[in-house]
């Protein structure tokens, strides 16, 4: 199987669609069920955040190798408004959807690695792996 | 056998145990080995999964059904596992503020840290407490070389550390203008400038300025909007206010002082104080400028440093300890 896969977010049903293909690679790659509900947040989480900021964008899933390390990376991209001030958006207890405890802060914890690119006016990268421990 | 292995042998004794006999003692032990899993930080999906696979090994054949709504607790779970680690987050980045707060706080005791001069003849008491970790309140001693001293107390409107950074700004300008010193009046003036130019319109500052020469034992002193003082006579035994007249600084940008003076005879006192005294409150209601006067009465034969600490000690009892408001308290006592 190609462990690698790629939803575009449009609607509520792609955020669906992103946490069932990252759920399934995440089972394939053998990640345990807490990890597996883990990483689906993730996705979700920031496939939400398209949806509701951007509009539009994709959300890619596969399979990343490292020293021997198995893992899977997210990559949310959009072409939105970015984000003015990434610092803000990083701190604990800010979150415009006023969801408790969500926002990026706390996708970054539910993750191992996780990286944020973005410019105003011209959109949104944000990648992040879960290492196969 | 890792930390994992034993974290699941250990639950899954304890609730083998309980399964057999719903004991208390049993309840306790689960209770204890929950705080251990909280020490090391396991979330709340991690415990939920944990469950799942010892009765998963304890009833091989549990349905299919029931393992599939033990998926959807763990993924409801997950949510508050995100919110459990914000939580642990802040918490320790409340630590880290509050440390820093701990540390700015001892700057600025460092900083006001008012010695008192020693000034031949007068009998000197002073003792100033914030209400929260950093004050608003602030005395300050100066002698020159004519032995001259000069007080001020001031009282930034507000509290905590909006009013602490204020405070360290006046403490500079009256450093920076030494050659003031003398005139009472003109020391607020330039005060009132500073603070008219530098601070946010919305805060204000009041304060007392005084000086004593003791070759004449005069005390010359203006005030800026600030809690009055109280005078003691001691021919008469008697209190009475030491009223001042002049705007709370910051307000207008050309505002003059009125200065004013007294002569200290053997015994006679000035009392110096803050809002933070007059406004404590107690059960009862708002205390009294009256019971300020009758509690300096009570101890009015031990030294100025007893009677201010003995007041304190006093208003902090009918406070019930929470003070409300910075506190600070100067006496100074011409002795025979």
């Amino acid at each position: 199987m190609n462990i690698q896969s790629c939803v575009e977010v449009r609607n509520e049903w792609d955020i669906v669609k992103a946490r069932q293909s990252g759920r399934n690679i995440a089972k394939e790659l053998g990640f345990g069920t807490v990890d597996q509900a883990r990483i689906t947040t993730a996705i979700s989480e920031l496939a939400r955040n398209i949806y509701l900021y951007a509009g539009s964008g994709e959300v890619a899933i596969e399979r990343v190798e490292n020293g021997g390390k198995l893992g899977l990376k997210i990559e949310a991209s959009d072409s939105g408004p970015g984000i003015k001030d990434i610092r803000k958006v990083m701190e604990d207890g800010f979150t415009t959807s006023g969801g408790l405890g969500a926002g990026l802060p706390g996708v970054k914890r539910l993750m191992d690695e996780f990286t944020i690119d973005s410019k105003e006016n011209e959109g949104t990268i944000i990648t992040s792996i879960k290492w196969l421990r | 056998m890792d930390d994992r292995d034993l974290q699941y042998q250990k639950y899954k004794s304890i609730l083998e145990n309980y399964l057999q006999e719903q004991s208390e003692q049993t309840l306790y032990k689960g209770q204890q080995f929950s705080r251990k899993m909280i020490e090391q930080k396991i979330s709340p999906e991690e415990a939920v999964s944990l469950h799942v696979s010892v009765l998963e090994e304890l009833f091989p054949d549990i349905p299919q059904r029931l393992k599939n709504s033990y998926d959807f607790l763990l993924e409801m779970m997950i949510g508050y596992g995100f919110a459990y680690r914000e939580h642990q987050s802040l918490r320790s980045r409340q630590q880290q503020l509050e440390s820093e707060i701990e540390i700015a706080a001892n700057m600025q005791q460092t900083l006001l840290a008012g010695d008192k001069p020693d000034v031949k003849g007068l009998d000197i008491g002073a003792i100033s407490k914030p209400a929260q970790k950093m004050s608003g309140d602030y005395y300050h001693f100066v002698q020159d070389e004519n032995n001259c001293m000069s007080v001020a107390i001031a009282d930034v409107i507000g509290k905590g550390i909006p009013a602490a950074l204020c405070m360290s700004m006046i403490k500079y300008t009256m450093d920076s203008a030494p050659e003031q010193r003398m005139q009472p009046g003109a020391v607020l003036e330039n005060l009132n400038r500073v603070v008219e130019q530098n601070v946010d319109p919305n805060m204000f500052i009041t304060m007392f300025y005084g000086l004593y020469d003791p070759r004449v034992h005069s005390f010359y002193y203006a005030g800026a909007g600030h809690e009055p003082g109280f005078f003691y006579d001691a021919e008469k035994d008697e209190f009475e206010e030491l009223y001042t007249k002049g705007l709370v600084l910051g307000v207008s940008k050309k505002t003059s002082y009125q200065e004013y003076q007294r002569v200290l005879y053997g015994n006679d006192m000035v009392i110096m104080l803050s809002d933070g005294v007059t406004e404590c409150r107690s059960s009862s209601g708002f205390i009294e400028r009256d019971e300020i006067v009758a509690m300096i009465r009570k101890y009015i034969h031990l030294s100025a440093q007893e009677i201010v600490d003995e007041v304190y000690r006093e208003l902090e009892r009918l406070q019930e300890f929470e003070l409300r408001d910075d506190f600070t308290l100067v006496i100074l006592r011409r002795e025979v």
